[in-house]
């Protein structure tokens, strides 16, 4: 989805933030501040929290119907819901492959990749954002997209 | 108890719940007759028609209120047509109350019916890339059921629900349904039925979640003045007492179907009661009530643990006590507020724009004691709730 997410690294999402009242949005939209109390029409792009904490989780275990394009045969995967601490946004996404809600808890440090929705019929690959545990390693870099 | 926003229901009816593939209207059809049946009046006495749309059956689900009148045979009146998802049959209800509180008509005729496809529920066909509901999909994966997982998975880490309280769940509403000619599914479960259940969206398996059904549901409501005129009585008739269509204030902080994210908190804070919780306050406001009023409650079970969380917006216990609320049998049958007395969604499946309608129907008939087999003792209020994905909220309280 062109817009939604960086495609160079550090992958980050991309919201909509408000000039005005500074209110976030995902995924990014125009035409008018999501806060009702707000006049503004317009929102920046602004790239958001590489990290953020587990709200939820779950497992597929059956292929979602069309038009999610599903591997044949259908492998189970998890998806979170990430809290982002400065935006205040709770946000979707599928969990990196091999990684199950067994690896998962509430509360639990997360941040965002890149990785292959799907090939296309043309044969290129279509992307997504996933939501991957964060490493300890990664954990002591420093998390870059609020202030960006 | 009265008030002067009352409306009566005069009659309500239903086709049964199954599964046959055939034309929604068939089906509205029947349930419409058996509405007006009930209520002793004549099709052509109706002054209003509103239908609850399905989105499924192409344009004639569009325009329900219309298909209704045309497949009845046109009498000249006003309809509606009303789609709010699964809240559709509550809008429906609300049009036509309005409608006759305003004074435009004084008896109205509400119908809604669908018939749907196996499995899934997925979005409307084609490639839409501005629809959430097919991005939701397409980029995720993201089902009902994974939705319904992720408050079930809440439930379990944050409050210590376990997965046997959810199964517990539908043990309770299947017992009931058995004793209902309109539920789909009459077979009792027990908690050994679910070890061989499938798994769909981790917590919950297949018999967690509710299937989806074809069915209708049909109510004729009126005016006190009408009613009093064509019973000669007010005594003991059914009351809409309220109904709330509200939608969330911003920022909804609970990520719901078919949203990517919340809205954001970082300016504006959570509003003091979130988006279900303030379903059921609008109903209550209204209504002049409280939650310690009803005599039982019709709730959204599609999941056995989102039940649990209706629980706690309808105020019947403090967040997070809602499975020791069912623990207690409180909320079984000859419970203190028994919920889904009909067996609920897991008994019927979901007819999308019926559902809202039949929950009506049901509360009806257990106010009047025709409830055969799962009728609650004494019961003089009783409480719809749903919610419809995109923010429509639906509560309707009915009191004699």
């Amino acid at each position: 989805m062109e817009g939604w997410f960086t495609t160079t690294e550090p992958y980050t999402l991309i919201g909509g933030k408000c000039a005005s009242c500074g209110t976030f949005v995902f995924p990014p939209r125009g035409g008018a501040c999501p806060n009702p109390r707000c006049a503004a029409t317009e929102l920046e792009p602004t790239p958001l929290s590489r990290r953020g904490r587990v709200w939820s989780y779950t497992e597929n275990h059956y292929a979602p119907p069309s038009p999610f394009v599903a591997a044949d045969p259908f492998e189970p995967y998890a998806l979170a819901a990430v809290e982002l601490e400065t935006e205040g946004l709770v946000i979707l996404g599928q969990v990196a492959a091999g990684v199950m809600g067994a690896d998962l808890e509430i509360g639990m440090e997360m941040e965002v990749d890149l990785d292959v929705l799907y090939t296309g019929d043309d044969g290129e690959p279509r992307w997504v954002w996933k939501w991957v545990p964060a490493t300890p390693s990664s954990v002591t870099t420093t998390d870059n997209g609020a202030s960006a | 108890m009265s008030g002067d926003r009352d409306l009566v229901v005069l009659g309500a009816g239903m086709h049964p719940w199954g599964k046959w593939g055939r034309d929604f209207t068939e089906y509205g059809l029947v349930a419409a007759r058996a509405a007006l049946a009930d209520a002793g009046l004549d099709y052509p006495d109706m002054q209003y028609i509103a239908g609850a749309d399905t989105i499924r059956n192409g344009y004639p689900g569009f325009v329900a209120g219309s298909t209704f009148a045309q497949a009845l045979g046109w009498i000249g009146v006003p309809i509606s047509s009303s789609y709010a998802a699964c809240a559709s049959g509550a809008m429906a209800v609300q049009s036509a109350r309005a409608q006759i509180l305003a004074g435009f008509a004084e008896v109205a005729l509400v119908v809604g019916a669908d018939t749907t496809p196996k499995g899934f529920f997925a979005p409307v066909g084609g490639e839409r890339r501005n629809d959430p509901d097919w991005l939701r999909f397409h980029l995720l994966g993201a089902t009902n059921p994974a939705f319904f997982a992720l408050n079930a998975r809440r439930r379990i880490d944050v409050y210590g629900d376990t997965v046997d309280d959810f199964a517990q769940v539908k043990v309770k509403n299947s017992k009931a349904g058995v004793h209902n000619p309109n539920a789909r599914f009459r077979k009792e479960f027990s908690l050994d039925d679910f070890a061989s259940s499938p798994l769909v969206s981790d917590p919950l398996r297949l018999l967690d979640i509710c299937a989806t059904s074809d069915g209708a549901a049909a109510l004729v409501i009126a005016s006190p003045e009408f009613a009093q005129r064509h019973l000669g009585t007010l005594e003991g008739t059914v009351r809409i007492k309220a109904v709330a269509t509200t939608t969330p204030t911003y920022p909804q902080v609970r990520l719901e179907l078919p949203d990517f994210a919340t809205d954001s908190t970082a300016v504006v804070p959570a509003p003091e009661r979130g988006f279900k919780d303030s379903i059921a306050h609008d109903a209550y406001e209204q209504a002049g009530i409280g939650p310690e009023d009803l005599s039982c409650a019709e709730v959204y079970d599609l999941s056995t643990a989102l039940e649990l969380d209706w629980y706690e917006n309808l105020g019947l216990c403090a967040e997070g006590e809602a499975a020791k609320l069912l623990r207690n049998g409180d909320t079984a049958l000859g419970g203190r507020i028994p919920v889904n007395a009909s067996g609920g969604l897991s008994s019927f499946g979901e007819a999308i724009p019926a559902q809202a309608i039949a929950q009506i129907c049901e509360l009806t008939w257990q106010l009047q004691g025709r409830s055969e087999g799962h009728q609650v003792d004494n019961a003089t209020v009783g409480l719809a709730i749903n919610q419809g994905l995109f923010g429509h909220g639906s509560c309707t309280i009915v009191a004699k």
